[in-house]
């Protein structure tokens, strides 16, 4: 049921809500992912990503809007949805009592994979994910980033048209988010890749396009470079003072709107940022300036800037 | 067989659990061995009267520990995760009910062995006895798979103490002929007691299969249906 204009569109909502009883955890979300693309959701925790990615995964069934797949819709065709997808959950989900094989061939042989390809492709993900020397344990005995891996590898191993990814690389180490990250930028192109992430300079270096939800709502939408270059000229100017106060924050104010309290001082948005001025402010309440530069915008400051929160790490 | 593999890892988890296993075919061989300690002169201790039941109160135990893994299994992120997989309704069903039959087999065999050491005999067709335990244990098993996939595991307790005592008082244990009255009527309507008493008619007086059809329509009629609601109970879980 491919329509020739859902052919460049892998991923389509809109409208899209869910209800908890009185709680509205999603609401009204539209989202377009063009096939190919690697699209991030991000938002602080609570914000409706799960959420959202369990209704397009037919896990949750949406309470209004409508969501498809590859053409097909979540709510009338989960099958057809089902057979084009490959989810890793947030959670770590596999089966314990058994080995990685097992469960690389158990998410495989529900795909309707042959047992030589499933095979071949386990092979190539235990590898990958460094768990080769010990694919033949039962995986109860693994560590817990180790079960991540695994877990990443069985959404990996059924080769999705869409692959969604929720918060992939959450308790990893150093050495495994790269493989993984590489895996993924192989992947891009090829996949369409609906992924989450707290990592902001992940979804920085990796995604194509990036949607801030907050409060189940979306507050942002466009490519990483754009999202900076809403932030004034796309440069902040970092004020470190100790001994900071409120007084002198809201003084600042009259001059700076933008003006953001930080650990270390201030922050102020843009480049044009006159440094007497501050200090004419700073100084009569006995407030030293320690350091003052310029910094790139960072998707930090957006996401900031945005939801007024920060995300953790 | 996209079930195959799920089938596969199920079987894996009930061979691997073996204080379930302990339970399921250990405590009815030790019940047996129990009651042909006590025995006495009463008839309804001999072992082509307590064979029967025996294995269908095994088969009882079986729906307990199906329904429990279940019911566990299915509030776990590994189940969310097989259901964005292609996977149908049937094949779930097959995949965690296919596993528990070897062991209803295993446990009708050791029963049955056990109570031939005490003189077990089967006057009529052991193939019809085989029949009308294996139907038994594919109803037990489908009960289990409704039970596991409709309540939590705090509640599959007292929904198999219910099916216990219904077991229990429908004939599995209580002679209700001999008892009649309100456990006769209630009895009737259950497909325990039918089958308990086709079992026993086979084994003791010899009845055929057109002897006992009357009590192998209910049993099979049961099981029909037991297996149909498994099958919408599957389906109903589907999507939260
Ligand atoms: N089963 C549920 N019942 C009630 N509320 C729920 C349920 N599941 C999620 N919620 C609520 O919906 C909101 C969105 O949750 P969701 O898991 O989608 O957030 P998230 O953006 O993925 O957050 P995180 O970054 O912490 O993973 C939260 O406030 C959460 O408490
Ligand atoms: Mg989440």
């Amino acid at each position: 049921m491919t329509s020739a204009a859902e052919v460049s569109t892998a991923i389509s909502a809109s409208a899209l809500t869910k209800h908890y009883d009185d709680f509205v955890a999603v609401d009204g979300i539209d989202l377009e992912v063009e096939r190919g693309e690697l699209f991030a959701l991000l938002g602080p925790n609570g914000a409706g990503k799960t959420t959202t990615i369990k209704m397009l995964c037919c896990l949750l069934r949406p309470t209004a809007g409508t969501a498809s797949v590859m053409g097909h819709d979540v709510s009338t065709d989960p099958l057809g949805v089902k057979s084009v997808i490959a989810l890793s959950p947030q959670e770590t989900a596999i089966a314990e009592h058994v080995s990685a094989w097992d469960n690389l061939s158990l998410m495989a042989g529900s795909h309707g994979i042959d047992k030589a390809t499933a095979k071949a492709r386990s092979g190539e993900l235990l590898e990958m994910m460094g768990l080769v020397d010990r694919a033949d344990e039962r995986v109860k005995k693994y560590s817990g980033g180790m079960k991540r891996r695994l877990s990443i590898a069985m959404a990996l191993v059924t080769e999705p048209q869409v692959l969604f990814l929720d918060e992939p690389t959450l308790g990893l180490d150093p050495q495994s988010r790269r493989a993984i990250w590489s895996y993924i930028e192989e992947l891009k192109g090829e996949t369409t890749i609906l992924l989450t992430t707290h990592y902001l300079e992940e979804a920085d270096a990796l995604a194509d396009r990036i949607e801030i939800i907050d409060e189940a709502k979306i507050v942002a939408l466009g490519t990483p470079d754009e999202l900076k270059g809403s932030i004034s000229d796309g440069q902040v100017t970092v004020v470190e003072a100790a001994g900071m106060t409120a007084d002198a924050i809201e003084a600042l104010r009259q001059t700076y709107p933008e003006v953001k309290a930080t650990a270390t001082g201030v922050e102020i948005e843009g480049s044009v940022v006159n440094l007497y001025d501050i200090q004419d402010v700073l100084r009569p309440r006995g407030i030293v300036v320690e350091s003052s530069y310029q910094k790139q915008v960072t998707l930090d400051d957006v996401f900031l800037e945005l939801t007024g929160k920060q995300l953790r790490e | 067989m996209r079930s195959a593999e799920l089938t596969k890892r199920n079987f894996k988890e009930v061979w691997r659990d073996p204080i379930s296993l302990a339970l399921t075919i250990g405590l009815p061989v030790l019940m047996l061995v129990v009651l042909q300690a006590l025995k006495n002169a009463d008839d309804f201790f001999s072992p082509s009267s307590l064979a029967p039941g025996v294995a269908v109160f095994g088969f009882v135990m079986l729906m307990f520990s199906a329904a429990m893994s279940l019911s566990r299994d299915r509030e776990s992120s590994l189940f969310s995760r097989l259901l964005t997989t292609p996977l149908k309704p049937s094949e779930f069903a097959t995949g965690y009910s296919l596993p528990y039959l070897p062991v209803a087999i295993i446990q009708a065999i050791v029963i049955f062995a056990i109570a031939a050491v005490f003189g077990l005999e089967i006057s009529g067709s052991a193939v019809l006895v085989a029949f009308i335990l294996l139907v038994c244990a594919v109803m037990f098993i489908a009960l289990g798979m409704i039970i596991g996939s409709l309540f939590t595991q705090n509640q599959v307790p007292f929904v198999y103490m219910v099916i216990l005592l219904l077991a229990i008082f429908g004939g599995a244990w209580v002679d209700v002929e001999s008892i009649g009255g309100v456990f006769k009527t209630v009895g009737d309507w259950f497909p325990f007691a039918h089958a308990l008493s086709a079992a026993r008619d086979v084994m003791s007086t010899g009845a055929g299969f057109s002897d006992v059809s009357g009590d192998l329509s209910w049993l099979v009629g049961y099981t029909v249906i037991i297996v149909g609601f498994a099958l919408i109970a599957f389906r109903r879980k589907m999507v939260e």
